[in-house]
């Protein structure tokens, strides 16, 4: 009853902003509150079945929406023919030599001879990885720098990319996780933190992979969802529109968001269905059993860190499905705007306020908390300039309304801690 | 061959600044072991400490500047430090106040501890972006240089110059001294020794008559002290940007965790392994190679085993392999 009724207020909130402000922006917010609460589910998988602390979120995104520019920018065959196949060769081969050290490390015996041999095979690896991997490089980021410079993508449907960017998420996932997990709490915290940031470096500055900081722009839309022109150029869409008396050029924007909220709607859905199966499923008591007492579970012969690595991949991979919808939403990839406190912890935000351990509460989190911030973000400055109306002109005044968007951060701090200090278990706590 | 030319190249451009870097690193390592040491959890908002501590002293700086103080050859930032010291120690106390106790009181699990330092972060990250904005500070003042590369070169005659730059010498001296006193009042000092017991064993020093109420007010004005004087050495001979001040993060938990998590010693020898290797990794070693190889060996590419780019990489790489092949870190930390 208490759920319904604050899922029916955040419904208001929405359709508040959509009669007092404008569809396009509620709209735009639904969207994004949408996307928001697939990654707040994957992310409740993480910290509230499991226990589990990834402040990487941001990386997993990312990778979500390199899958898009792999699979549906437009092919560069001059591009590809440059050095593709050179590139793909030198990934090879650094992959060799990582697994040649990892068998040196495994195969001999302990000792300098070993700890010599792996020198050997890491130090002449990487310099042959090098000379294997920049010229292509090179001769990759030459052909046309300034529209392409990459190799392409495969130019398949959009749609596509959302299941690789869930299998990007994983893979990387699988790493991080095999590496830090099993040790203290924290370092799986650390560590997520250090791929979030080496993931946005790297789409930064590989040029050739998808165009670094000259952005990767233009990404088709995902199937279902028409372009706004050919709607407003089509006959049978402009006689609709006029039979509701809608102007064409609004009525156009708003079916293509309605598509894309009914689009992100069935996906939501999937995975909280599929989420919720898990959760009541005996795998499901297992991973709170683990949660809850880690060596009772252990001592009923359940393998721990074999479980949270399980757990762990498949949260990510739920945050890199979403990061692909969110670009090929947007219809292109800038690895500038992806920022921590954006993609990181205003996820977090938004699964404690929810509740942890609560797919309904990580929905409502992620609904609730995206409206606040893009709110904020549309009206803050305005309330600030209400504010600060009765001052004088000068440096204050504009220094006060150009730190509104700041405010964000210091309010999200406050909201998180609040929550946690005076009602741990979120909105919708746990059953 | 030119070997005195490449020791003077190599220690200008790889062996100078990484000391600095190593030194700045290790003061922000110190803060973050000894919360993990004390309060045993790692204290995301490290970063963003450093950065409200050296934001409270661009303030104190600006005021000294206004009023026409300077110390003379020597930044004036140096003179306002007490002054952003004491106003992130009463940010610190404040925050331990009224955030951190309660959960003390209740002995959560660390990760809450962790995530409630995320709402802390979010919080004063807040506070310095308002306070200062997003923009590039630079509020080095004073001589630039203890010697130019001009000078150097006209005194030992050689072709490669050195320079010593005023903020790496003061980084290097100021790093010596707080460093030294820390490790004195660890040791000898009646409270020192109460912290080092309630690092080691809370539950025999809260039986042996320690308060636990000071041991964490103290440590958490050590912490304001490091990381105050870690940032702005940082500030000082970088610049400060409240967004760097938070990627600093992960070579400071690097720094931690190579040295062991919880060992003042560690952090310090781990400040400088981050530092070392990142300089090393992405320093172009074309100059220094071409001093010491016959002429026409000289490398033709720059000799960079990464770009400068993925600094941040090196740092991860580092705490990789630490957390692959010894997770208690060099100095034997805590691990479980």
């Amino acid at each position: 009853m208490r759920n319904l009724f604050l899922f029916a207020l955040v419904a208001v909130l929405y359709l508040g902003t959509g009669f007092f402000q404008s569809w396009n922006l509620a709209l735009n917010i639904l969207n994004l509150g949408l996307l928001s609460a697939i990654m707040a589910l994957g992310v409740n998988m993480q910290w509230g079945y499991a226990g589990l602390f990834n402040t990487g979120i941001m990386g997993f995104a990312a990778l979500g929406g390199l899958a898009v520019v792999l699979v549906a920018a437009p092919p560069e065959p001059e591009g590809w023919a440059a050095g593709g196949w050179g590139i793909m060769a030198g990934l090879a081969f650094g992959i060799a030599v990582i697994v040649a050290a990892t068998q040196v490390y495994q195969r001999m015996r302990k000792g300098a001879l070993r700890n010599l041999a792996l020198f050997v095979v890491i130090t002449v690896g990487f310099f042959a990885y090098r000379a294997l991997f920049d010229p292509s490089v090179a001769a990759v980021e030459a052909v046309n720098p300034a529209t392409a410079g990459n190799i392409g993508g495969l130019g398949l449907p959009s749609i596509l990319s959302w299941p690789l960017g869930g299998v990007l998420a994983a893979v990387a996932a699988w790493a991080i996780g095999k590496v830090s997990l099993g040790l203290r709490s924290d370092y799986l915290a650390i560590a997520t933190l250090g791929i979030a940031e080496i993931v946005i470096i790297v789409l930064k500055n590989e040029d050739w992979l998808a165009r670094g900081v000259k952005n990767m722009i233009g990404l088709p839309r995902p199937w279902p969802v028409p372009y706004e022109v050919d709607l407003q150029q089509s006959a049978g869409f402009l006689e609709w529109a006029a039979g509701y008396g809608f102007d064409p050029v609004s009525a156009s924007t708003i079916v293509v968001k309605l598509l894309y909220a009914a689009l992100f709607s069935v996906v939501l859905l999937a995975v909280i269905w599929l989420s919720e199966r898990a959760l009541n499923s005996p795998w499901g008591r297992m991973m709170r059993a683990i949660r809850d007492n880690e060596v009772a579970a252990a001592a009923m012969g359940k393998d721990v860190t074999g479980r949270h690595l399980q757990i762990f991949v498949i949260g990510s991979a739920v945050v890199g499905f979403a990061g692909a919808m969110m670009t090929s939403m947007d219809g292109q990839l800038t690895p500038g705007t992806y920022n921590p406190l954006r993609f990181t912890f205003l996820i977090w935000v938004m699964v404690i306020v929810g509740g942890s351990g609560n797919n309904w509460g990580a929905v409502l989190g992620g609904l609730l908390i995206g409206w606040l911030w893009l709110i904020v973000e549309s009206v803050g400055p305005g309330v600030m300039s209400v504010i600060t109306s009765a001052m004088s002109e000068g440096a204050l005044k504009s220094h006060l309304i150009d730190s509104a968007p700041h405010m964000r951060l210091l309010t999200l701090g406050v909201i998180l801690l609040l929550v946690l200090r005076f009602s741990p278990r979120g909105l919708i706590p746990e059953k | 061959m030119d070997i005195l030319n490449a020791i003077v190249a190599f220690t200008n451009f790889v062996f100078i600044p990484a000391t600095a870097y190593g030194a700045q690193l290790a003061l922000g390592a110190l803060g973050a072991t000894l919360v993990y040491g004390i309060l045993r959890f790692s204290n995301f908002a490290q970063g963003d400490t450093m950065a409200f501590g050296t934001m409270a002293t661009i303030y104190g700086t600006w005021g000294l500047q206004a009023m026409g103080v300077s110390f003379g050859p020597l930044p004036t930032a140096l003179l306002a430090l007490p002054f952003g010291i004491l106003v992130t120690v009463g940010l610190l106390l404040a925050t331990d106040f009224s955030v951190y106790r309660f959960y003390r009181k209740q002995k959560v699990a660390p990760t809450i501890l962790v995530i409630v330092s995320l709402g802390v972060m979010f919080v004063m990250n807040g506070i310095t972006r308002i306070m200062i904005g997003v923009e590039e500070q630079n509020f080095t003042d004073g001589e630039r240089f203890v010697f130019t590369a001009r000078e150097f070169k006209e005194w030992s005659g050689l072709n490669e110059g050195m320079a010593l730059k005023t903020t790496q010498a003061v980084t290097i001296v100021t790093a010596v001294l707080v460093v030294a006193w820390l490790f004195w009042f660890l040791q000898k000092t009646r409270t020192g020794k109460s912290m080092r017991a309630f690092s080691d064993n809370e539950d025999l020093a809260l039986l042996s008559g320690i308060n636990p109420n000071h041991v964490v007010r103290v440590t958490w004005i050590l912490v304001a002290i490091l990381a105050t004087i870690a940032g702005v050495l940082y500030g000082l001979d970088k610049s400060f940007k409240p967004f760097t001040y938070f990627q600093l993060l992960l070579p400071i938990f690097a720094a931690a965790v190579v040295g062991g998590l919880g060992n003042p010693l560690g952090a310090i020898a781990g400040g400088f392994v981050v530092a070392y290797s990142e300089v090393f990794v992405t320093y172009a070693w074309k100059k220094v190679i071409g001093y010491l190889v016959p002429a026409d060996m000289a490398p033709d590419g720059l000799v960079q085993l990464m770009s400068t780019d993925y600094k941040l990489a090196v740092s991860f790489i580092i705490l990789i392999i630490v957390l692959l092949f010894m997770p208690t870190g060099l100095f034997k930390g805590k691990s479980g």
